[in-house]
């Protein structure tokens, strides 16, 4: 189990490793991680059901690449589910925007948690993502801050951040 | 120090004659071991050029050659795939050996050999080349069907298994008794093992002693390198031949150490295993090739059609269709570097034996990748026919 499907590993000795699994859809696909760190992605179709048709070959880069992409607006639905266990407590994202009063000062100058309750438990900053900033963090415009709190301790973790000047 | 000019200049030719080759070859998706072969067959005594000068170097080469060829092996080698190939394909690992080791044995008893011939002979048709055959896969893009692993871990219990059979070989080669080679045998297993456990549950402190002082490319090369061969030579002494002492130094390290110590070797290696496959075709004088050349391709014809059984009936285990099984038989076929290794370690004085190995590897190293190339591919779409949607049963009982 990854993520919470089905994901068949199998090893290729000598090579790397092989992870499978059907898509909603109905799709087989493949990624193959190879020893050499690259990494190949492949779709099972046409009238040989053991056969794979190799769609991508990435280079580590590629594929750190890729992952970035499919992985970083995801971060915070994750606390999404990580919130439902606690009646009352949810989460959400917060963009600082260019312009916005607290572009490129400190996460602790905001008292957002002082002021609202509500805890900043990471910054998605492009690819990146820095788990639970310290007060000296430097807030830079396009950050996306994940906040988890009441509703409306979110709501008005929202104003401070993106009020207007 | 006093530079020979004969040698640099013919060393210089072969290497750059191999290049080519070598180029020649991949443009193909070929293996360029037969054509090594090829080059070592054409000089030396009775070919085109004699190379007099760069003679002693590449015998010297050719010994550390295949040191370095089951250095970087047992590198590759990790616990978890093995314990995992045994588990799960032991059953196709011994069809495999059963099915191609007798041919080499046969073929070896009604050519008149001597017990070693007989032995080396059943080694060299047992063995497919992991090299060729990983590199094919991939070149095919076949990493994602579903009989690649099943053919993996056959190549991987191969490997294992000539561990256990190059000691034999060494001391029956040597002229030693059979109680003599048992105890080689149970002496290089016990060692192949102790470097199994020490890699399992050492692996990392050894790695860290490797790696001390954060050395750079030059000093771990100079550090495994020395280790290496002192251990095979020790391994040599002891009637266990320096290829196996080497096979677990390989084996004894994991991790981020067997990692850097493969990157910094690599190089060093095809050097050296060029050398040794040069090596072993000068070693065999051309008008010996001539005689042998129709059992070569008897043996050669057998030993496909029962390593497509084996390939068959591991992919069968595995639940592949019958497309994938022909894919995992013929793939296997290919015979390569470790072949030579057999016929290396009795060296070839038995001039026959040598030509007749020779001449088999030249065969199945090339037609091997080419059969499997064009077996058991994707017909061509034929129109009207909707794209096929598989659910069920395709992932099950994996």
């Amino acid at each position: 189990m990854i993520g919470g499907m089905d994901v068949n590993e199998v090893l290729l000795p000598g090579v790397g490793m092989r992870y499978e699994f059907a898509t909603r859809e109905g799709d087989r696909m493949s990624v193959v991680a190879l020893r050499s760190g690259d990494f190949e992605l492949m779709t099972y179709e046409g009238v040989d059901p053991d056969e794979a048709r190799v769609v991508f070959r990435l280079t580590r880069e590629e594929a750190d690449t890729l992952a970035g992409i499919l992985g970083a607006p995801r971060i915070a639905e994750r606390f999404a589910d990580l919130t439902k266990e606690v009646p009352g407590l949810s989460a959400g994202q917060v963009e600082v925007r260019a312009g916005g009063p607290f572009v490129d000062r400190l996460l602790g100058e905001t008292r957002a948690r002082t002021r609202t309750g509500a805890s900043i438990v990471a910054i998605v900053r492009g690819e990146e993502v820095i788990p639970s900033p310290g007060p000296e963090q430097v807030l830079h415009a396009g950050d996306v801050m994940v906040v988890i709190g009441t509703h409306d301790g979110i709501a008005q973790v929202e104003q401070i951040i993106q009020a207007d000047q | 120090m006093k530079v020979s000019v004969a040698l640099l200049l013919e060393l210089g030719i072969i290497l750059a004659a191999l290049s080519l080759l070598g180029t020649l070859a991949r443009r193909f998706t070929l293996s360029p071991i037969p054509l090594y072969l090829l080059a070592g067959l054409a000089l030396g005594e009775g070919g085109i050029a004699p190379v007099p000068a760069a003679g002693p170097f590449v015998e010297t080469g050719a010994g550390i050659g295949v040191v370095l060829l089951l250095l970087v092996l047992g590198l590759e080698f990790t616990v978890p795939e093995f314990t995992a190939s045994l588990r799960r394909h032991l059953p196709s690992g011994a069809v495999d050996l059963v099915l191609n080791a007798t041919p080499g044995a046969v073929a070896g008893w009604l050519l008149g050999l001597d017990a070693t011939g007989i032995l080396t002979l059943a080694g060299v048709t047992y063995i497919s080349s992991s090299g060729i055959i990983a590199r094919l896969l991939s070149d095919l893009r076949r990493l994602g069907n579903r009989e690649t692993p099943a053919v993996l871990s056959v190549l991987v219990l191969e490997d294992f298994a000539m561990a256990a059979f190059l000691p034999l070989l060494a001391v029956v080669a040597a002229g030693g008794t059979w109680r003599q080679a048992l105890l080689g045998v149970l002496m290089a297993l016990g060692a192949v093992l102790a470097a199994l456990a020490v890699s399992y549950w050492w692996g990392h402190h050894l790695g860290r002693a490797l790696l001390h002082l954060r050395p750079d490319a030059e000093q771990l090369l100079l550090r495994v390198l020395g280790v290496t061969l002192i251990v095979a030579a020790l391994a040599e002494a002891a009637h266990i031949s320096a290829a196996v002492g080497a096979f677990i130094v390989g084996l004894s390290l994991t991790g981020e150490a067997a990692d850097r110590a493969r990157q910094v070797l690599s190089p060093l290696r095809d050097l050296f295993a060029a050398v040794f496959f040069l090596s072993v075709g000068l070693s065999v004088r051309p008008e010996t090739l001539l005689p042998v050349l129709p059992a070569a391709l008897l043996l050669g014809v057998v030993t496909a059609l029962t390593k497509l059984a084996a390939g068959w009936y591991a992919a069968r285990r595995e639940g592949a269709g019958h497309r994938g099984r022909l894919r995992a038989g013929t793939a296997l076929i290919a015979r390569g570097e470790f072949s030579l290794v057999m016929i290396g370690l009795v060296g070839v004085r038995q001039d026959r034996l040598g030509a007749l190995a020779a001449g088999y590897v030249l065969l199945l190293a090339v037609t091997g990748p080419v059969l499997t190339r064009f077996a058991g591919t994707r017909p061509a779409p034929s129109a009207g026919k909707g794209r096929q949607v598989h659910t069920g049963g395709d992932t099950a009982g994996r």
